[in-house]
């Protein structure tokens, strides 16, 4: 039994101060007296209680790429930023094109113990383009969200016959938006710092203009869509007047994407490479204001962790993406200053929707799953070490307010932090 | 100064301080025994990881007119063809006794990031399309000594520059000494988004050309995707080409630069690139003063290293 004692618990009624207690995997009280000891008594005061986090967008490298991460490290991670439950890209080595291999992650996640670790689908076999995976064995293996993410699916009509094929069966398409003609094998956003350091930049409009195609896609099949990290102003333009016109459309942001813009290229520090890569300020001010209007309904990491020796080189030369898990939840309250209701919404309710996760994203009530986080949200700290296996952070050493302290999944405790 | 990576943020006292000292390695490099003996016993190594035969053989010859030690780095014969890393190459030659390292690279950055690994004096010896500063170095030096002064000079930085470490570099290095610079390039070869530089841009350069003191041509940088900006080479030849008839249009004052190598038949015919109005090969002559100067003060200057 657990005690989650005097927090700001989210509940289907509104934001209330009131003791959960946990029996089970249940939570099975709400504001009633607790009782007066518990096996484990967690002090929430001033601290925020809700549903654990469901992460839509995380690369575990397992199998295939164990020295970045594997799905236990990366599972110690999740715990250890408030998520119960995570959703890991299919671009391991090989692919997560057949049933078998959707389900191997799924089975490590449930065996690690530690978050739910719910396999996406490729969309294309080999995440080649060129044909269609098993879609309908990634299905009956778990997989509800299809994409070919680290590449987009460029064929407008595969993708338009994705959507058909999958028309009515509780599934959705995700897109990671970079026309590769545009995007030139840039390095970082085409502007005026790419311009002076003299690294071939990538243009907003490699990812907008996949996005308004595809959107004319989702209209003629009606098939839900997603949009992975949303980057520029322009898309979000773009997912606000599809969302107007009633399309199944929906989108995520990375919190890297929140917090910084294309001037810390400067630096030419590999931990400031991600595609999409960071934008202008003017694009970080409209994706804080999306994410703050429902614009955009998730913050997903796209924790992509790259060994420490695959960091130690030109800018050019290092691999794509950071880390994200462990930082997401004080990046996104740093750079938003998002209150209690919407960041439940943004972290756990709608990314678990989007992913199809009946046991996560449930606000708390008696009899829902014991799937739960405490938050400080006025905590301050600053980041210098993870549970991941990688440390390729652009948060390292940047001061974050709001902190994690205790995860719980199923009703066990999966991290408490030690002060 | 401790390394020099970039001529971004220099100012005109820095840069007028090492052309001061260029000036006087120049009369050195006319004596009859062209050498000194300031840094004897330190050893300058050169990590080329890309072709170059000017750069490198420039800064071997500095370094041994100072009477300092060369240790020079050559991938196609080492280790890095056997997967070894940038940081370990740099590691190894500073094991070695390397008191200053120049670095070139075909990617942004990578002389900075050598600087991070390192604790002796980097010289960027040229970053993918970012910096080639001693290269700027000289090219200012070869005007000054030429002009007198760079204050008011027009200089017209003709051909690829949206590739060119070398206009980077340039432009800030001359605009800073005073000079108007404009480039000179159809949009597809230059840089996409100019705010801020100091600089006039001009796609036309028969208006541009009656009007310059300099004309600063580029080659095509091929290898970082130059040919992708023009649609054939004789189309580019007859709009930016340097041919004879538009040599003739010059300001009679007016010089020809080059940082090499020259195309020559493309950016410069081969009646101008033998004229005696070029001073391409004062840039060769210069550039090794220029290095003396800058390995000087990163050696041997009061709060240097060693």
């Amino acid at each position: 039994m657990i005690v989650i004692r005097g927090g700001s618990v989210f509940t289907p009624d509104g934001i209330v101060t009131a003791d959960v207690v946990v029996d089970g995997d249940r939570v099975v009280s709400v504001g009633d007296p607790p009782p007066p000891t518990a096996l484990i008594e967690i002090d929430a005061t001033g601290c925020w209680v809700g549903p654990g986090l469901v992460d839509l967008h995380v690369h575990l490298r397992e199998p295939g790429q164990e020295w970045k991460e594997d799905i236990a490290s990366g599972s110690r991670a999740a715990a250890a930023g408030g998520f119960t439950a995570v959703v890991a890209m299919p671009n391991t080595v090989p692919v997560i094109d057949e049933g078998h291999r959707a389900r191997f992650v799924g089975e490590r996640g449930l065996k690690v113990g530690l978050c739910d670790v719910v396999p996406a689908g490729a969309l294309t076999l080999g995440r080649e383009g060129q044909h269609l995976a098993h879609l309908d064995e990634l299905i009956e293996a778990g997989a509800r969200i299809f994409t070919d993410d680290g590449d987009t699916l460029v064929d407008a009509g595969l993708l338009r016959r994705a959507m058909e094929y999958l028309a009515g069966r509780d599934c959705v398409i995700a897109q990671h938006a970079e026309d590769p003609g545009l995007a030139e094998d840039g390095h970082m956003h085409e502007g005026s710092v790419s311009s002076r350091l003299g690294m071939r930049g990538l243009p907003a409009l490699a990812e907008e203009t996949i996005v308004a195609r595809d959107l004319a896609l989702v209209e003629l099949t009606g098939a839900p869509y997603h949009v992975q990290h949303v980057s520029t102003a322009g898309t979000v333009e773009l997912i606000r007047q599809a969302k107007g016109a009633g399309l199944p459309v929906t989108a995520e942001v990375a919190p890297h994407h929140l917090v910084f813009d294309h001037r810390e290229v400067e630096s030419m520090d590999p931990n400031f490479k991600m595609y999409p890569p960071l934008r202008t300020p003017d694009d970080v001010a409209e994706l804080r204001k999306a994410v703050l209007d429902g614009t955009i309904d998730a913050v997903a990491t796209d924790h992509a962790p790259h060994a420490d020796h695959e960091q130690e080189v030109p800018f050019e030369e290092a691999p794509r993406g950071v880390i994200g898990l462990e930082t997401a939840v004080g990046a996104t309250i740093t750079a938003t200053d998002i209150d209690q209701r919407r960041f439940f919404e943004r972290l756990s309710i709608n990314p678990a929707r989007i992913a199809r996760l009946g046991e996560h994203g449930v606000p708390v009530t008696e009899g829902s799953p014991a799937n739960l986080v405490v938050i400080d949200p006025t905590a301050v700290w600053t980041p210098e070490r993870f549970h991941s296996r990688s440390q390729n952070s652009p948060f390292l050493g940047r001061k974050l307010t709001g902190k994690v302290r205790a995860t719980i999944l199923r009703g066990r405790l999966t991290h408490r932090e030690t002060e | 100064m401790r390394h020099l990576l970039t001529i971004e943020g220099m100012s005109r006292a820095d840069l007028e301080d090492l052309l001061d000292l260029a000036d006087e390695f120049v009369d050195v490099l006319d004596r009859p025994i062209p050498k000194v003996p300031t840094l004897r016993g330190a050893t300058v190594a050169t990590l080329f990881f890309e072709p170059s035969t000017r750069t490198r053989l420039s800064f071997e010859r500095a370094a041994r007119a100072l009477s300092a030690d060369v240790l020079t780095f050559a991938p196609g014969t080492s280790s890095v063809t056997k997967g070894e890393s940038l940081k370990d190459t740099a590691l190894t030659l500073r094991a070695m006794g390397a008191d200053l390292m120049v670095v070139r690279h075909s990617a942004t950055g990578a002389a900075h990031r050598v600087a991070q690994w390192v604790d002796v004096p980097v010289i960027n010896g040229g970053d993918g399309a970012h910096q080639h500063p001693t290269q700027a170095i000289l090219d200012a030096l070869t005007l000054r000594r030429h002009f007198g002064k760079l204050d008011g000079l027009h200089v017209g930085i003709v051909g690829d520059i949206r590739h060119s470490r070398v206009a980077r570099s340039g432009l800030q290095a001359f605009s800073t000494l005073g000079a108007r610079v404009t480039l000179i390039a159809p949009p597809t070869l230059l840089p996409l988004d100019m705010t801020d530089w100091p600089v006039e841009v001009a796609n036309d350069f028969d208006e541009v050309l009656p009007h310059l003191d300099v004309v600063y041509l580029l080659r095509i940088q091929q290898e970082r995707g130059g040919t992708t900006g023009f649609t054939s080479l004789p189309e580019y030849v007859r709009r930016f080409g340097l041919d004879d008839s538009r040599f003739a249009r010059l300001r009679p004052e007016a010089v020809v630069m080059h940082p090499g190598p020259m195309n020559r038949g493309v950016e410069i015919s081969p009646h101008v690139a033998d004229s005696s109005r070029t001073l391409i090969l004062d840039q060769v002559r210069n550039g090794v003063a220029a290095r003396m100067a800058v390995l000087f003060r990163l050696l041997a200057s009061p709060g240097a290293e060693r």
